[in-house]
Formats: structure tokens, C-alpha cells, sequence
């Protein structure tokens, strides 16, 4: 399987109360109050470095994503660390993982798929290709699009990226959202016919059928871990069956928390206000936020509205021991959270390329480089093998790189071109 | 009794269900954000009018999805006015709430001979820095009544939004009131300004613009943007009431509305 380091790029350092003083940490977190440019720029080079550290440390790949004004992850162009990170594992088998440059919010869409492709260029054919619907908060709030047009968008503009990334002729693209009469990309990627495309969801079951109809990685991106996620994952499963295609655990990819210390007491001291700090700061949002109106179609509203599920618990009331007991962290010795991910998160949801997030809310530098060796070290060459003997071929994975376990980095050799 | 007659427009794709009562002159009624209900506004401008209150595109049951075939406001005006030739009314008179107001507005100045009079509720339609409205479509339940009403917890409130006690109920309006706002969100998001300012000038009807005193969604401010681009524009404020004047003193309203078409 393939496992790579996911990273959020948030403010680690939000005043104690935030929670209380302020309406949300996305869309309106207050920059003037609790940012500071400078900082912030130190910020984003943890965030390369742990990246580029979890490249050398063994991962099988880096993933960077794209939020709007929000505290607990300010990438606004992932492209740009991408960019960064693609130049810094040149000469590795490491792949850039863009979870990813959302397409409703980038007009003409082709920007994307321009983007991609220098990406792809520049990494020597090491390029997934996260295609993200975007969330309400970045599409809808942030950047003004209309949330009953938000899946049309997204659809078209999905259409449209793979077109150009493949057509051998230019061509007009006369859509009801873009109009582009000369599309003629420049550059084209390495990979042909494309890099491997995955699409993140958060369950709902429109977006299990588009990935499936467009053969993609579906990915579950889950702050609650496996077990709040199981029933989903299920019904993800039941589409790919019902659509006829095989049960290939690398059409899954999760993303899921996890710490890594000497024992269970050790993470408690080491991460708990980290973890807390993630969960009770950095999710701090208006539920309202999550929904408006004409963003669920309506079979999915009236499904939603009419079977609401059990009133999903609060986070802010749980602490450090609830998420690690309800699974939303998987934290221990490397033996408990290989056995943990494995049985929960690998096998218990059948996924092939597992994300995890080592860097948690207010965890510092030095912490993080810990997390992400301990990771590396003692739990990730036992993960790898895990669907081998089953033989399934990683489709959604850079065909020069599936073979490819990438041997860990030895002191001293620096990335190529650093 | 309300009558029912649902037509179809949009070469064939768009259902909008008019509800009518009266048989006075005719009165087309445009609702607001929240859905189209029959109140005892409607009804107290039945007894001297002939109301027909048409359904947002979107919002008629069970045709959800024919929302899906109009992209922008442009494409919204065509199909009323696609409806009002179906309706066959001569010269009706215009009354909009919210939304609706600003839709009449759009109506009324895309066909300036088309409406013998124009009575605008609280109507939305520009946007000022200094006083910005809140996005209603992004609040809780609790906010949004609170925003809507003066009396959030009043029997007009419960009226619009539902505040029955019956879960089943609560769960049919809540979806009513969510695909409504979402269906005229479509014309309207993230900002109520879609270039009225450009195209209000060609409204040629005599005008009336009413607006709650206590509105805390669209301050009564804003009724000078109206009044001071059509040309004789009349502005009525209305006591104990907020964005939904006529639900809060429907009375009153439909005095002020009456009086104002007789003249």
C-alpha cells in the first residue's frame, strides 16, 4: 500500500481562548488579531520542511491541500508548496499528492489542469492529481460561488481538465459555466494519459458515484477516524460493486490522525494539548457554514433532513482520552498504532493509499520531525506490504513509482537540486 | 378557498404552481427567500383584488429540480414573464416581498407597460458598505427568525418557518424552507445586488415602497435606493414589524397596499 504525509499548514500558535472570543476559524478568523505575516512565514516553512523531512524519512508520498481564510490550514494555492516540494524530492520516488487545487474556484478551470501539468513536469512524472470539489466554506463563502451551481461547476470543469490534459487537437469548449475557444495546453504532463486523478469527498453519495463512473481514487479526508467513517466507506464500496468494478483497495484513500511515542502515557504528555487544541480551536466552525442552502441537491437534502443520524457528538466536549478511545486519533507505541491502523483504518475500511496527519494543531517543529520518524520508523515498512499477497495494481498511483518503495534517505543525502 | 394551476414554461422544463383568490383586479404576488405561504396578507388583499401568488421556480412541489434549467436573473425574468402571458392578465398589479420585491422590480423595469402599479415589501436589490445585510442563507433557525421577525417566537413566525411540535412536520418545512432559499439563493448569492441599479430607472409604474421599522436584515435604509430612482416613488414605514411587515401587521400592509392601487 501506499502511504503517505498529509499536512493542513495551520496557525499553531492561536490565543487560548479563540474558541470563545471568535465566531469561527474559517471564513472570519480575525487576521489583524491573532496572525502575524512573519511568523506565519515561519509557519509555512515548517510545513515544507516536515514535508520534505517525511519524503527523506521513507513516506510514499507528500500531500498538500487548499483552504480560504482559515486558521487551521492557509494554503490558498497548494500548487505553490506542491511546486516546492515536487523541486525538493527530484531524484526520489516520492510522489506529489495535490489533494488539491480545487476547480470551481480557479477560473478558467484550465488553470488547474496548466498547473498540474507543470507539476507533473517539473517531478519527472511524479504527480497525483487530487481534484477536490471544495468545501462550502472555501467555494461558497470565500470565494462567492453560487452553492446551487457548485457541483455543475465542479462537474464541468472536471470534464474540461481531462479533455486538455489528453486532446491531440486544440479545441472549443462551449460549456454553460466556461467558454474557451482555443484550449491548447501548455505543458502537457509526463504521465499519459494522465496523472492518476483522486477525488476527495465527505460521504455523500453523489460523490461515490462520480468517482466511480470516472474511475478515480475516492478519498474520505476524515477528521473522525475509521469507525464514524465505517458505514460510508460501506456505501462506497456497495457502489463499486453495484457498478461492476473490482474491489481494488487502492480505489480508497483515508486520512487519519495519528501520534507515535514510546507508550500510551508518553503520546498522552507529548501530544494531548496538541490534539486538543486541533479538535477544539481548529474545528471551531458554525455548523450553518457546512450547508447552505442549494449546495446538497435535494434528494440529498431531504435524506439528510429526514434520517438525521444520531446528533453527531461535539468535539469540544471530548478530550485528549475520547479521541484516542473513539479512534479519531490513533495514537501509541508503534506497535498499537500499526495494529490500530491496520485493523481499523486498512483492512476495516478495505483502503490501499492511506493519508496520515503527523503535524496536529499547535504541535511544534521539533515535535513533529519526532512523530513523523517514530511514523516512519516503526510503523510504516510494517504497513507497506499489507495488500501484497492480495496483487492488486495501484491504477491511481504514478506508474513509475508503484513498484518503488522509496528507500529511506541516508544522512547526508540531501534531496536532489537542495 | 385558494385555487390552484400549475403551468409549465421554459420550453417545457419549468413548473410554477400560482395560487389565486379574489376576484377584484388582478394583484401578482412575488415571495420572498423563505417559500411561498398562503397568510392573511393574501387574503386580506383577496377581498379587493384578484391575488395570484406564483411559486419561485424551484420551490413548486414536487418539480425540485427544474430550478436546474435557469442559469442566471436574466433567464428568471423570461419565465415570469413567460408566466404572465400564460396567466393572460392585463396590466396586473406587482407586489414583492424580499426577494420577491426585488424580482417585481426586475419585472416591472425589463417591461415597463407591464404592471399598472408596483408595491415593493422590504425589497432587496442593492447593496450599501456603510449598512450590509446579513446573509440570511448562511444563519441558524434561531438567528434567521431573529433576523426575519420582530417577534421571533410570534404566531407570523411560526407561520413562515413552522413551529409545529409535530417532528414530522418540523422536518417537511425545514426542507421547504432549505431548497427555497436555495432556489432563490441561485439569483441572489453571495450578494443582493445582481446590477438593479442599472435597469431600475425603466420602471415606469407608480411605486410603492414599504419597509418594517424594525427591520434587522435589510435596514430601512435601504428604501431611499429605491425612492430616489423612481421617479415618484412613495416609502411607508410600517411600526412593530421587521423584514416581513405584511406577515407581522398584515392589516396594515394590505391598507397601505389597497389605498395605494385605488388611487
Amino acid at each position: 500500500m501506499k502511504i503517505s504525509a498529509f499536512h493542513l499548514m495551520p496557525h499553531r500558535e492561536l490565543p487560548a481562548d479563540f474558541e470563545d472570543r471568535y465566531e469561527s476559524v474559517w471564513v472570519t478568523p480575525p487576521w489583524w488579531e491573532v496572525a502575524d505575516a512573519s511568523r506565519v512565514g515561519q509557519y509555512y516553512n515548517w510545513t515544507l520542511d516536515e514535508l520534505i523531512h517525511a519524503a527523506r524519512a521513507g513516506f510514499d508520498g507528500v500531500c498538500t491541500n487548499e483552504h480560504h481564510q482559515n486558521a487551521y490550514g492557509f494554503m490558498p494555492s497548494p500548487n505553490l508548496m506542491g511546486s516546492v516540494l515536487a523541486r525538493a524530492t527530484n531524484g526520489t520516488n516520492v510522489a506529489v499528492v495535490q489533494m488539491g487545487a480545487t476547480l470551481p474556484t480557479s477560473n478558467p478551470p484550465i488553470r488547474v489542469a496548466e498547473e498540474y501539468a507543470m507539476l507533473d513536469c517539473i517531478s519527472g512524472g511524479r504527480l497525483v492529481a487530487g481534484l477536490p470539489l471544495g468545501s462550502p466554506m472555501d467555494v461558497n463563502l470565500c470565494y462567492g460561488i453560487t452553492p446551487m451551481e457548485h457541483r455543475e461547476r465542479y462537474r464541468e470543469a472536471f470534464a474540461l481538465t481531462l479533455k486538455a490534459w489528453q486532446s491531440r487537437e486544440m479545441f472549443a469548449w462551449n460549456g454553460r459555466y466556461f467558454q474557451l475557444a482555443n484550449v491548447n495546453l501548455w505543458p502537457r504532463p509526463v504521465q499519459q494519459p494522465h496523472p492518476p486523478v483522486w477525488v476527495p469527498g465527505s460521504g455523500s453519495i453523489s460523490t461515490f458515484d462520480f468517482a466511480v463512473d470516472n474511475e478515480t481514487c475516492y478519498c474520505f479526508l476524515s477528521y473522525s477516524g475509521a469507525r464514524s467513517a465505517k458505514t460510508m466507506m460501506d456505501g462506497y464500496w456497495q457502489v463499486v460493486a453495484k457498478k461492476g468494478r473490482e474491489k481494488n483497495p487502492y480505489r480508497a484513500g483515508f486520512l487519519q490522525l495519528v501520534v507515535v511515542g514510546n507508550n500510551d502515557a508518553d503520546c498522552e504528555a507529548k501530544y494531548a494539548r496538541h490534539v486538543e487544541y486541533f479538535y477544539h480551536k481548529c474545528l471551531h466552525v458554525p455548523p450553518p457554514y457546512f450547508s447552505p442552502p442549494g449546495n446538497q441537491d435535494y434528494r440529498s437534502l431531504v435524506a439528510t433532513l429526514s434520517n438525521p443520524v444520531r446528533r453527531p457528538e461535539n468535539p469540544k466536549d471530548l478530550r485528549y482520552r475520547d479521541f484516542v478511545d473513539k479512534g479519531y486519533v490513533i495514537a501509541g507505541s508503534a506497535a498499537t498504532v500499526r495494529d490500530r491502523l491496520k485493523e481499523e483504518v486498512v483492512k476495516g475500511l478495505h483502503v490501499g493509499n492511506l493519508m496520515v496527519l503527523l503535524q496536529i494543531g499547535s504541535m511544534p517543529h521539533e515535535l513533529t520531525l519526532e512523530n513523523i520518524d517514530r511514523f516512519a520508523q516503526g510503523v510504516l515498512p510494517d504497513l507497506r506490504g499489507v495488500w501484497d499477497e492480495e496483487g492488486w495494481v495501484n491504477h491511481w498511483w504514478p506508474e513509475r513509482l508503484r513498484g518503488a518503495a522509496p528507500a529511506r534517505a541516508r544522512a547526508g543525502v540531501a534531496a536532489a537540486g537542495a | 378557498m385558494t385555487r390552484e394551476q400549475t403551468f409549465t414554461v421554459w420550453q417545457g422544463q419549468v413548473r410554477m404552481r400560482v395560487l389565486s383568490k379574489g376576484d377584484g383586479p388582478a394583484l401578482v404576488f412575488f415571495h420572498g427567500s423563505w417559500g411561498l405561504t398562503w397568510d392573511p396578507f393574501l387574503d386580506e388583499l383577496a377581498r379587493h383584488f384578484t391575488v395570484y401568488a406564483p411559486e419561485h421556480p424551484g420551490t413548486t412541489p414536487d418539480a425540485p429540480d427544474d430550478i436546474y434549467h435557469l442559469d442566471g436573473l436574466w433567464d428568471l425574468v423570461l419565465c415570469y414573464d413567460e408566466l404572465l402571458q400564460a396567466l393572460s392578465l392585463e396590466r396586473p398589479a406587482f407586489v414583492g416581498h424580499s426577494f420577491g420585491g426585488m424580482v417585481a422590480c426586475e419585472v416591472a423595469a425589463a417591461y415597463p407597460g407591464r404592471a399598472r402599479g408596483l408595491a415593493l415589501i422590504d425589497p432587496l436589490g442593492f447593496w450599501r458598505d456603510t449598512d450590509p445585510i446579513v446573509n440570511w442563507m448562511v444563519l441558524d433557525p434561531a438567528q434567521l427568525r431573529a433576523r426575519v421577525f420582530r417577534e421571533p417566537d410570534g404566531e407570523a413566525a411560526r407561520a413562515l418557518f413552522g413551529g409545529s411540535s409535530d417532528p414530522e412536520a418540523a422536518i417537511r418545512a425545514r426542507i421547504r424552507l432549505m431548497w427555497s432559499m436555495g432556489s432563490t439563493g441561485k439569483f441572489i448569492w453571495p450578494l443582493p445586488d445582481k446590477g438593479l441599479k442599472k435597469r431600475i430607472h425603466r420602471v415606469k409604474a407608480p411605486t410603492l415602497v414599504v419597509w418594517g421599522k424594525e427591520d434587522r436584515l435589510v435596514p430601512p435604509v435601504y428604501a431611499d435606493e429605491f425612492a430616489r430612482r423612481i421617479a415618484g416613488a412613495r416609502v411607508q414605514t410600517v411600526g412593530d414589524a421587521g423584514h416581513a411587515p405584511h406577515l407581522e401587521q398584515p392589516e396594515t400592509v394590505a391598507r397601505m397596499v389597497r389605498e395605494f392601487l385605488s388611487q
